[in-house]
């Protein structure tokens, strides 16, 4: 049994914190990045909260050293910043050095900026640069630009499981032996698109966001970037490198029920879960932590929480999710929780499902709360989107 | 390790491409500069009813979908998996119109929902029942692609054995609007738009959808193998030549032995150079095929393409309107396609007679 193709870079910027570490400390101590909005200008500005990166464009920008006329997106700033500190975490000099592909997942792309010129682009030529930086994969040329690379470069977009199926591609292209090491992830900044898309579907909470409670409310909306570097056996061997965890496992399976909401039993979920420990050799057995996709919305959990029972039987482990830290940062949520199951692995700590009070009367299982220092050799991290999409990672110890 | 096959096609483009013989019924139309959909019969295909309730994109997602599984007599899939550039940008309008005019209040979120890039992907899922896995690729113009090198990786690793993959594109009013004022669409006024002649910056734009059965095993239905894809986000032109002598030594053959290029010419002056790298020098007495002017420019043009490549290579025929040299092969055994967009999303996909 091959152990999975490693891991040896992450970078990430979230609500929680502008790297690695930061967001580490903030998981452990229990912050949260769950606020009032403030760089976007909305009527629902008093009755939502939401995961912000408390950076205006304008220090983004300044920080990437992009001159005054960039036609970047938040979107491409964000994900340029959490993919140059991979690649730098993984002690990446030469980018080209290697056959090397960069495949990145949004969901908005650069909306943001769309939103905001919509009517302005017809009037002058101030701003018409970024109907240009308006498509997704704008984004991954963007981030590529930034990095130097020059090779394979695409985008996945299947809604909120977009990063997990950009990890899943990248390391079946390792696998392959098509790629000697691949940057992969996602990014998502705000927009008022978003905002009102959720709004109008109803799913937002009006206060913190409560997986897993018989209570809960919805999910309140974050942005994020985080990409991981994966490297082929050959490369880690080559340059004697450090691998941080391996990818073992990985599924896809769609639902086939509705365009946005989960079946009851969770078959889709099911499904990704069962092809996951089925690539990896794995039992649920293995599995120490569970990083569920835990939304917070009545739909999402009850729809999880059935497929977990249907997979673990009655030895589910302790599982929680990181949502009511970061918020739901849509086709960046699988790289963040990856760089999170990451981060679990190595320092043997499963994170507390905050804000957690009543169980779900459907079923008994309920999330860790508090924060457990155990030995942890397995993680299964969830992620599921509109379109029935379902998909599973599994990380394990290097 | 497996190979694939390509089985069926549904193609849905701005020439009537449903229901005929191949390129029996083509218009050239050199005096637009967005070329209208060729409307497929959607009520053979989709109930009225749910018609209604779907953008364009959608429906000629499913209908071409549909003819391509027909075709190959398939019903179940493996795997779903589409390449889209823009995504659903009908819906994504409708919604972000509503939202600005009317400040955020009374929005329905029809709209919104239908507006995520994997919509074609989960309706043809939903559709067929099918919940096998489901990937959507949206990187402009290697969209289509990227969905490709999914599959073909699929097949050859026996983790599947017919899958489904199509590239589809839709117009919208806005979007449209926009390319035209940033000038990657030709001005409105400046007929006649021929791609080959032209001298103009800019490309003719259209819309459609392309979708193929790619199988492991060969049957009567088969078009061709599908022997290789590469993508690459940036080239400069003096390292096109050399990119393609190595994907075709990657796959054991040289300039020699290709018997034409599908070229991905649309006419856009700052641009059609890396084409003609290729055309005036390696390619020179190579057979030389080219389809925008049939098909337009948009990201998943190059779906339009390997659907004129795959039926060149079963037809063992290559219709007079393709051609853009007087070079004429013997017959039509392998076939190399090279498209880009802008510079940018560089493609080599080999097709061959199997």
């Amino acid at each position: 049994m091959s152990r999975g193709v490693a891991i040896t870079g992450m970078g990430i910027i979230s609500s929680i914190g502008n790297s690695v570490e930061e967001n580490f400390n903030a998981l452990i101590q229990s912050k949260p990045g769950i606020t009032v909005i403030e760089n976007i200008t909305t009527v629902h500005k008093n009755v939502i909260k939401v995961g912000e990166i408390k950076k205006t464009n304008g220090q983004l920008a300044a920080e990437l050293g992009l001159a005054a006329d960039n036609n970047y997106s938040r979107t491409a700033m964000l994900g340029a910043i959490a993919a140059k500190q991979a690649v730098n975490n993984a002690g990446i000099t030469d980018i080209n050095e290697f056959n090397t592909g960069l495949i990145s997942a949004t969901s908005v792309g650069g909306m943001d900026m769309t939103e905001r010129f919509f009517y302005d682009y017809a009037e002058s030529d101030e701003h018409r640069r970024y109907i240009l930086s308006h498509d997704a994969g704008d984004v991954a040329h963007k981030i590529a630009d930034q990095l130097g690379l020059k090779g394979l470069v695409t985008t996945i977009s299947t809604a909120c499981s977009s990063a997990a199926n950009a990890i899943m591609l990248g390391a079946r292209l390792i696998k392959n032996g098509k790629l000697d090491r691949v940057i992969v992830g996602g990014t998502d900044a705000l927009s008022k698109f978003t905002i009102n898309g959720f709004k109008t579907l109803m799913i937002l909470s009006d206060t913190y966001n409560t997986p897993f409670d018989n209570d809960r409310k919805g999910l309140n909306l974050g942005e994020a970037a985080a990409f991981l570097v994966l490297e082929s056996d050959a490369v880690v061997k080559q340059q004697n490198k450090k691998v941080l965890a391996y990818l073992s496992g990985y599924g896809n399976a769609n639902d086939a029920y509705h365009q946005t909401a989960s079946s009851e039993n969770g078959d889709g979920a099911f499904l990704s879960m069962e092809k996951a420990f089925k690539i990896s050799g794995l039992a649920p057995s293995d599995i120490d932590y569970i990083n569920a996709h835990g939304t917070a919305t009545p739909n999402n959990d009850l729809s999880e929480g059935r497929a977990i029972i249907r997979a673990f039987g009655n030895n589910v482990p302790e599982f929680s999710s990181t949502k009511p830290f970061t918020g739901h940062t849509l086709a960046a949520a699988a790289a963040i929780e990856a760089v999170y199951s990451v981060l679990a692995l190595q320092n043997g700590v499963v994170y507390p499902n905050l804000n957690f009070k009543t169980p779900m009367e459907e079923f008994d299982i309920v999330p860790q709360t508090e924060l457990k220092e155990k030995e942890i050799n397995h993680v299964l991290s969830n992620s599921f989107g509109f379109g029935g999409n379902c998909s599973t990672l599994l990380f394990s110890k290097s | 390790m497996k190979k694939c096959y390509i089985n069926g096609t549904g193609c849905v483009s701005s020439q009537k491409t449903i229901n005929t013989a191949f390129l029996q019924d083509i218009i050239v139309n050199e005096n637009e500069n967005v070329l209208e959909l060729s409307v497929p019969d959607y009520k053979e295909v989709i109930p009225p009813a749910a018609a209604r309730r779907m953008a364009k994109g959608v429906k000629n997602g499913i209908v071409a979908s549909h003819w391509a599984m027909k075709e190959a007599g398939v019903h179940n899939l493996d795997a779903i998996i589409t390449g889209t550039g823009m995504g659903c940008c009908i819906d994504s309008e409708k919604f972000l119109k509503a939202l600005i005019d009317n400040k955020e209040e009374f929005l329905t979120p029809t709209s919104f929902i239908q507006s995520t890039h994997n919509t074609v992907g989960g309706q043809i899922a939903l559709g067929l029942e099918c919940k096998a896995y489901n990937f959507t690729y949206v990187n402009g113009a290697v969209s289509f692609e990227s969905s490709l090198i999914d599959a073909k990786m699929q097949l050859d690793e026996e983790e599947a054995a017919t899958i489904l993959v199509g590239g589809v594109e839709e117009n919208a009013e806005a979007t449209t609007n926009f390319l035209q004022l940033t000038g990657i669409i030709k001005p409105k006024e400046q007929s006649s738009y021929s791609v080959l002649d032209s001298d103009t910056t800019g490309a003719v734009f259209s819309e459609g959808a392309v979708f193929f059965v790619l199988e492991d095993d060969k049957k009567e239905t088969t078009y061709a193998e599908l022997n290789d894809v590469t993508i690459y986000n940036t080239l400069e032109k003096e390292e096109v030549e050399a990119k393609l002598e190595s994907f075709l030594k990657g796959n054991g053959l040289s300039v020699n032995d290709i018997d034409a290029v599908v070229l991905g010419y649309n006419g856009d002056t700052l641009y059609d150079g890396y084409y003609t790298i290729l055309a005036d020098g390696v390619l020179k007495n190579t057979q030389q095929l080219y389809y925008k002017h049939l098909s337009g420019e948009f990201n998943t043009a190059s779906a339009f393409g390997l659907w004129v490549a795959s039926h060149v290579v079963k037809l063992q025929e290559a219709p007079e309107v393709l051609s853009v040299n007087d070079v004429k092969a013997a017959g039509y055994k392998n076939i190399l396609l090279y498209n880009q967009y802008r510079g940018k999303d560089h493609s080599f996909t080999l097709v061959s007679q199997c």
